[in-house]
């Protein structure tokens, strides 16, 4: 009996048993059942008005995008029911693929670089961050953060423009020859948004592992060094385990901003060349308020969102479940 | 542990099943949009009288284009009575935000108009024939008004009802640098292509930018692209293109041609070598600097350039393939139209009308504008000082009148065609990852992509 009431409380109730409890239970336990729940109810009413607001600025949104996703709509007019039509072309047109992979692209530039350097930047300022110093090292490393995006976009597409720094510096170097308009060509656009999605997300994952190093138990690392390991054994074997949950939280927020990406590519590229460096964020807002495609784009818009679960999901698992 | 973890995501999942559910029963299950109330037919009662009462004229407009500022705050002087209160938009914005807003309770008196196919058919914008009949607008030439009348429901653009009307009617040519163009022995204009083919070659030779143009973000190569496309065949095709006339086609020798060419002249290096990295702005900057000794682009700049560059440059429309060859070009209304819910449309149209025919107005559309103003055919033209670039435009215009040849942009014929095909099309061609034949094939097909919609 008395496991069955510890249980009650715990959530199994949820799954609904109309009607309330077991006739033939004695009366206390009855009652004591039944502040239980009473209690529950109040916690609901505690977050009723963030429910309500979460419901109607979320979860509507989402159920409404899952509908038009099904429906042809230019956004005004009468809508055509298609079923899954939209899904249909999201996964066979040619360029909407190519806009699909060019986000994977991404992720490579704004969370496996950023991480990797990440890493390696963070134990090299972790002593000084310690210091006297620290606030400047770390307001620096985390400058590029608070820049709005638009202004990064546009900063940077000066300095990979013909005649921007990037070019000057190779020119000043003698090396003529590779000078290029980075955003302006097809070989090189991609990889030059990606530059500046490596330069946005660097100082967040620099600080967000300083932080994680600057919680790691100093006997661990005077242990490992005792045992004669050098600064790289150091780093793999104490550094990096100590430092899963925060790599976790830093491939996470990053990989969602690479497959959701649009502020940086709408500034400084528009997608182009051709279609070279078009993600899905800026197709969704091309095909929804420019061609008045709602249907296609809400198809769009449901498929990146399953992606960036897909991509996230295991993640989370792998870095999070173990050390539970 | 393990077992409380999975009881704890049971229960999460728990949680959000209803609140998904509730999610869907909040957005009803029935279909999104609705038919809107189709606009009033054409034999409406109007008003042509502007009144006494005080009103505020709800105005939507585009930035960078201080003309419709200029026209409505000399309105106010006219008419204190009226009052404006201007929103202004970059236009791509005004194109993706004109439905909702026109749909909206707030909706506009007088809105700078994108493509207006898509607006009427959804019923968003004001027939404006009772208009014309009231004010006697027959009296303008039919010719300035035809891109903007529509047939029923919006099936077809160039006939129909009337759905807008020009503050200015823009045209496009080539603005030349004129020291540069002395340099490499240009006296007068090109009167043929093949004359401004040698003298894009003598610039090059020369070591000049032999065009200034833009190419990110909008395809600023498909100004040239057209131009060349008005000449290799008959305009009236490309008319009929844009006003999505059944049958009609892109897939044409003329424009094969005219992508020819355009190939001809990146891989020769006429157009700057990061056109797709140069923006309208930047284009703008780079010709002042004097880096380009063309540019083809539209008379809303020739205030701009006569400020900046006093003296310095001129104007010619883009010449035949003969001497002898009838004027064509790109011009097209600066379109503003009355929303269909205007709470003010009498006042509205009152100011169109008043735009194009009051005198202090047409003055201030050429000076302010660049463009012509439009209206009756005998009514003067303002006096501009000779010897400005507004003074070669002005008279462009009246050229292309004369021969009838404005052409409406091909980037308008339909919502997305400008965005979604030329423009990386474009791109992709004077990069060389596009074929002449592939690029007329590609705009086609996404026409007709967006016509069955």
């Amino acid at each position: 009996m008395t496991p069955a009431f510890g249980s009650a409380p715990a959530g199994s109730g949820i799954a609904s048993r109309p009607g309330g409890g077991n006739p033939d239970q004695p009366v206390r336990p009855h009652r004591k059942r039944r502040w239980g729940r009473t209690a529950r109810w109040i916690g609901w009413l505690w977050v009723l008005p963030a429910l309500i607001m979460y419901a109607f600025f979320v979860l509507r949104p989402l159920a409404l995008t899952v509908q038009y996703s099904l429906y042809r709509w230019n956004g005004i007019g009468p809508a055509r029911w298609v079923g899954f039509e939209n899904y249909l072309t999201v996964f066979t047109d040619r360029d909407l693929l190519k806009i699909i992979s060019n986000a994977f692209v991404l992720i490579v530039f704004f969370s496996f670089i950023p991480v990797a350097l990440g890493l390696l930047v963070a134990s090299l300022v972790r002593r000084i961050t310690t210091g006297p110093g620290g606030t400047l090292v770390r307001t620096v490393l985390f400058l590029p953060q608070v820049i709005p995006l638009v202004a990064a976009g546009i900063a940077w597409s000066w300095v990979l423009s013909s005649s921007g720094l990037v070019n000057q510096a190779l020119r000043a170097v003698g090396l003529d020859a590779l000078t290029r308009s980075w955003l302006g060509e097809f070989n090189t656009a991609l990889p030059a948004v990606g530059v500046i999605g490596t330069w946005v997300m660097l100082g967040l994952c620099t600080i967000l592992l300083v932080t994680g190093m600057s919680k790691i138990d100093p006997s661990l690392y005077e242990a490992a060094r005792m045992d004669g390991a050098g600064p790289i054994r150091e780093f793999f074997a104490v550094t990096l385990p100590s430092l899963r949950q925060e790599i976790g939280v830093c491939l996470t927020v990053t990989i969602i901003a690479a497959l959701a990406s649009f502020d940086i590519v709408y500034i400084s590229t528009s997608g182009g060349p051709g279609i070279q460096t078009t993600v899905p964020g800026l197709e969704i807002y091309r095909l929804a308020f420019s061609q008045r495609q709602v249907g296609l784009a809400s198809a769009l818009g449901v498929v990146l969102m399953l992606l960036v679960v897909l991509c996230v999901l295991p993640i989370q698992r792998l870095t999070r479940g173990e050390k539970a | 542990m393990s077992e409380f973890s999975t009881r704890f995501t049971r229960r999460r999942l728990a949680l959000l099943v209803p609140l998904l559910a509730a999610g869907l029963t909040i957005s009803a299950c029935s279909a999104p949009g609705s038919e809107q109330p189709k606009s009033e037919d054409s034999d409406a009662k109007v008003s042509t009288e502007l009144g006494t009462d005080p009103i505020t004229l709800e105005m939507y407009a585009e930035t960078g284009f201080p003309l419709a500022k200029a026209l409505a705050d000399e309105f106010t002087k006219q008419h204190p009575h009226v009052k404006f209160n201007i929103r202004e938009d970059q236009f791509t914005v005004i194109v993706e935000n004109a439905p909702r807003v026109l749909a909206s309770d707030n909706a506009p008196d007088i809105i700078r108009l994108p493509t207006m196919v898509d607006l009427v058919k959804d019923g968003l914008l004001k027939n404006m024939d009772p208009y014309f009949d009231a004010y006697g607008w027959d009296k303008f030439p039919a010719s300035q008004l035809v891109q903007l009348r529509l047939t029923d429901g919006g099936a077809e653009r160039g006939s129909g009802s009337l759905y807008g009307m020009g503050l200015g009617y823009s045209v496009t040519g080539v603005f030349y640098n004129k020291k540069q163009a002395e340099q490499i022995g240009m006296t007068q204009p090109p009167a043929t292509i093949a004359e401004f083919e040698e003298l894009l070659a003598k610039a090059k030779a020369a070591n000049l930018q032999p065009i200034m143009q833009f190419n990110k973000n909008t395809a600023g190569i498909n100004f040239p692209h057209q131009a060349l496309q008005n000449q290799f065949g008959d305009p009236a095709q490309i008319a009929d293109w844009i006003f999505q006339k059944k049958g009609a086609t892109f897939d044409t020798p003329a424009a094969l041609k005219a992508t020819q060419t355009i190939q001809k002249w990146a891989q020769a290096g006429y157009f700057p070598k990061d056109a797709n990295a140069i923006d309208y702005t930047a284009m703008m900057g780079e010709f002042m600097k004097g880096n380009g000794v063309f540019m083809f682009n539209g008379d809303w700049e020739s205030g701009n350039l006569d400020k900046n560059m006093a003296g310095e440059v001129g104007f010619f429309l883009f010449p035949g393939e003969t001497a002898d060859a009838k004027n064509v070009a790109m011009s097209a209304p600066n379109t503003f139209g009355v929303g269909a819910r205007a709470k003010n449309a009498d006042a509205a149209a009152y100011f169109l009308n008043w735009a194009h025919t009051n005198e202090k107005a047409r003055e201030i559309s050429v000076t302010i504008g660049g463009s012509h103003p439009g209206g009756p055919s005998d009514l003067s033209l303002p006096a501009v000082t000779e010897g400005t670039v507004l003074a070669e435009t002005l008279k462009a215009s009246q050229q292309l009148g004369a021969d009838n040849g404005a052409v409406d942009f091909t980037a308008n014929a339909t919502g997305g065609i400008f965005a979604s095909a030329i423009t990386p099309e474009m791109q992709k061609l004077i990069a060389g990852q596009q074929t002449p034949e592939g690029y007329v094939k590609a705009v086609q097909a996404e026409y007709e992509k967006e016509l069955s919609r």
